[in-house]
């Protein structure tokens, strides 16, 4: 293994804030380097350096030895520096060659594109990495990991030296990250450097070699993984002991059902799905993805239509039949997608918090007593310690856990007593999870009743008083907080409707639900 | 903290930039063409500008709140003038009260609206779509029922005054014969709706529930707001702009017009961009739009008196709205 990149005494100085002050970072051949810290701790901007999105104030980068300056970003993919961002940057309506080769595409002439050349070196690079994707398919048509694979493979056709990989899994399911982590395993083989960037622990712990990480800015430490428990590399990144892990309680079965729902089918995405939410229980939903359970909460609320099903409210059956209903039932939706579907980005904190609840904050003509959207957003940003410079700051500029904040003070504006959480912690840093958790039981305690869908096992164990596991649009099991474990859950999570089938007949019994 | 809060200020600093160069502009524009041209710079020439302002200033206001929906409307010239033609059959024609023919032409303007809103907001007619239709269906309607003649008002003599006459000279000259203020209605007319759409922008919930739509319609709709009916609000209101416009036009001509009009939209987007509504939605403000549309009309006022050709004046205002485009673009990269 030799040194591949060595970046060293590196400043930059955006208008207002130090990003970076003396940090460095090492990448030798044939490794893969996690670079960890909590949102704003410099990781991005680091790597924007790398890759010539941004320029360095001072300090040096050296390749294989050599200094040298990264002007732009097509500067860097010519010396071998490629990154994959977190958000995929391809043309949904090409194919996978297409984008590929996009912009260095074979031609006959000058003009005319060869279609046949840039299809067969695509399949070229595709086969390399052992993964079964047609060149001519539309990217449209993959799933979102196929699509990232492309993404790797438009890398790899640059002759990266350096592949960077921003949040690689935070869309993938497990069996996915399985594959890519395959594929990282080959490019380290070869002597590809791979810089790792992520907020998932355990992953870090199972593909890394060593671990750089970074705080406020400024260079932490370099660690070798094998030598380090993820709970040290945790209290370097936030400088302090966090969480403590932990079972979370049993429901208490004492407390009258808030939420009932009863055989909801819709369409090959819920498949006869039933089951009840106490008053004061955070119900977890567990599931690989694709698994239906965003389409239940959705359906729940109103968001899209469903074919059959009942759901009770406190015993009384309710007909929700849009967004606006399941609010007048005091549900409240957290979607998984915060940018899309959670917040108004453009819009400040105090407009997102009262969102939802306007017609308390007006009077009959619809007139807007900004005083006490004020005052409430006030209580919100207390109750919940939101970091926010006022209630005037758009919330594009707050952290992810802190829109998440907003979110949550939006429905608590509204005063709902059923909250449905999809992915609460997704893409939001380790520090902040902690409080989003405290928070979730706080809402538990105070008599909220919460339904938790999570892509990540540990987040579900902790926080769930019950669980119920999905697998392909059914609901496949229901385990207390005593007897869930990873496996257990996993188990149910693989219970596949032919796997099922096919245990059935051979055990010559009724199907289990 | 202290970091945070420069950032902040550096913020502000090009929020209102925006506002102040679209503003300075046009006072460095009335200053320029006072130096260079004799006969811009006079009470009447000023008066005339803000009466040229006034149609396409009350069509722009009610495109801003379409804009910063996120939406456009096409139709808001010819749906004008279709308001104006029922207003002229009803009044004209028909003998019907001219303060009745007012309130049906506003109410057709916002009926077209309506139309434009249920087809956008229920059926998911692409905004651009619905209304070009509607701007076709318009022009075509506003020839049909008049058999492509035009309405005049010849009959009623006050009804030029709606635009032409000046209250505001009126009651000075009441108490003092020799004073005078002559403001046009028309400009009077223009403010006072700016004033309410302002209020309407800023401080009502109708308001507030178009800038997030504009921002994020689908968090807004996941909030349990229910985003069609406010959608089809916003579109009926910007309609009812519009038939006030369509007032405006018939009383300055003193005729209802079936051939004109269409067009005009353009005009009226120009003025709003200029005034920094964003396109894509969720921001911008109703001054802006007062200030765009004065700007847009100093400028063909000027380069009117100053001789030069129409062509040339197209060719001016276009790169003026461009110009304006890209600074609010450079505005917004700042703010990253």
């Amino acid at each position: 293994m030799s040194e591949l990149i060595r970046m060293e005494g590196i400043d930059k100085a955006f208008p207002g804030v130090q990003a970076l002050s003396q940090c460095r970072f090492e990448l030798k051949t044939g490794e893969v380097h996690a670079l960890v810290g909590e949102n704003g701790a410099g990781k991005s901007t680091m790597m924007k350096i790398l890759t010539g999105v941004y320029t360095k104030d001072a300090g040096s980068i050296f390749l294989k030895g050599k200094e040298i300056e990264v002007k732009n970003p097509r500067a860097a993919q010519e010396l071998g520096i490629n990154i994959i961002h977190q958000e995929l940057n391809l043309c949904q309506h090409l194919t996978v060659a297409q984008n590929i080769f996009i912009g260095r595409e074979s031609r006959v002439g000058k003009l005319f594109l060869n279609d046949k050349a840039n299809e067969a070196k695509a399949k070229e690079i595709l086969d390399m990495m052992n993964i079964d994707i047609n060149p001519r398919a539309r990217v449209s048509s993959l799933t979102v990991a196929r699509q990232q694979m492309v993404e790797i493979a438009k890398a790899l056709s640059f002759n990266a030296d350096v592949l960077i990989m921003d949040e690689p899994t935070a869309a993938l399911t497990d069996s996915e990250i399985v594959e890519l982590f395959r594929i990282i395993n080959d490019l380290r083989a070869k002597g590809v450097g791979i810089v790792y960037i992520s907020h998932r622990m355990d992953e870090l712990k199972k593909i890394s070699d060593r671990i750089t990480v970074m705080r406020d800015g400024t260079y932490v430490d370099t660690v070798n993984t094998k030598d380090v428990e993820i709970k040290q590399i945790i209290s370097m990144m936030v400088g302090r002991q966090i969480y403590v892990e932990g079972h979370a309680k049993n429901t208490d079965k004492s407390q009258p059902l808030v939420l009932e729902v009863k055989n909801l089918n819709s369409g090959r995405q819920i498949k006869n799905v039933s089951f009840d939410l106490h008053k004061g229980e955070i119900l977890g939903f567990a599931g690989l993805m694709g698994a239906g359970r965003t389409e239940v909460a959705r359906a729940i609320f109103g968001a899209d239509k469903y074919d059959s099903g009942d759901i009770f409210i406190n015993g009384k059956q309710v007909h929700i039949k849009s967004p606006q209903d399941a609010v007048a039932h005091g549900i409240g939706y957290l979607s998984e997608d915060r940018k899309r579907y959670g917040v108004a980005l453009g819009l400040d904190v105090a407009t997102n918090t009262v969102m939802a609840s306007m017609s308390n904050f007006s009077n009959k003509i619809g007139w807007i007593d900004d005083e006490a959207i004020q005052k409430q957003t006030d209580k919100m940003v207390a109750a919940m310690s939101t970091k926010t410079p006022n209630n005037k700051q758009r919330v594009k500029n707050l952290s992810g856990g802190n829109q998440q904040k907003v979110i949550i003070g939006k429905w608590l504006t509204r005063d709902c007593d059923i909250l449905i959480f999809d992915e609460p912690t997704r893409g939001i840093d380790v520090g902040a999870k902690g409080e989003i958790y405290k928070l979730l039981n706080e809402l538990a305690d105070a008599g909220k009743s919460i339904i938790m869908i999570s892509s990540e096992l540990p987040e579900i164990l902790r926080m769930s008083h019950r669980i119920c596991v999905m697998c392909e649009g059914r609901l496949t099991g229901v385990l207390s907080a005593q007897e869930a474990t990873q496996e257990s859950i996993m188990h149910f999570a693989t219970m596949r409707e032919t796997m099922e089938q096919a245990d059935a007949e051979h055990n010559n019994q009724g199907e289990t639900k | 903290m202290s970091a945070k809060s420069i950032a902040k200020g550096g913020r502000i600093n090009a929020d209102t930039m925006q506002k102040f160069l679209a503003f300075s502009s046009l006072v460095l524009l009335y200053i320029i063409f006072s130096v260079v041209t004799p006969n811009f710079f006079s009470l009447n020439n000023t008066i005339d500008i803000m009466r040229a302002s006034a149609v396409q200033g009350v069509l722009a206001l009610g495109g801003t709140f379409v804009i910063i929906t996120g939406g456009i409307d096409l139709s808001l010239g010819t749906v004008m003038t279709f308001s104006s033609v029922i207003m002229g059959i009803l009044v004209a024609d028909m003998g019907v009260p001219v303060w009745l023919g007012l309130i049906a032409c506003i109410v057709t303007g916002a009926l077209c609206g309506l139309t434009n809103g249920f087809f956008i907001a229920k059926m998911k007619i692409p905004p651009f779509i619905a209304t070009l239709g509607m701007m076709m269906i318009t022009r075509g309607l506003s020839l049909a029922t008049t058999g492509a003649n035009n309405k005049y008002f010849t009959d009623y003599p006050g009804f030029r005054l709606i635009a032409n006459g000046s209250v505001t000279d009126s009651v000075v000259k009441a108490i003092n014969p020799s004073w005078s203020i002559p403001i046009p209605n028309a400009v009077l007319i223009l403010f006072g709706m700016a004033i309410l759409g302002h209020i309407i922008l800023t401080k009502t919930v109708f308001g507030r529930y178009t800038f997030a739509m504009g921002s994020n319609e689908e968090a807004t709709r996941l909030s349990g707001v229910n985003t069609a009916a406010w959608k089809m609000g916003v579109y009926t209101l910007c309609g009812a702009f519009t038939g006030v416009a369509g007032i405006l036009m018939a009383s300055r001509l003193n005729s209802a017009q079936v051939a004109q009009g269409a067009g005009m939209e353009l005009d009226a987007f120009a003025a709003v961009v200029i005034g920094g509504t964003s396109m894509s939605g969720g921001e911008g403000t109703i001054l802006g739009t007062i200030i765009g549309a004065l700007l847009m009309n100093v400028l063909l006022n000027g380069l009117r008196i100053s001789m030069i050709p129409q062509e040339w004046q197209w060719v001016a205002t276009g790169a003026i709205v461009i110009f304006a485009v890209y600074m609010d673009i450079v505005r917004r990269r700042k703010r990253g």
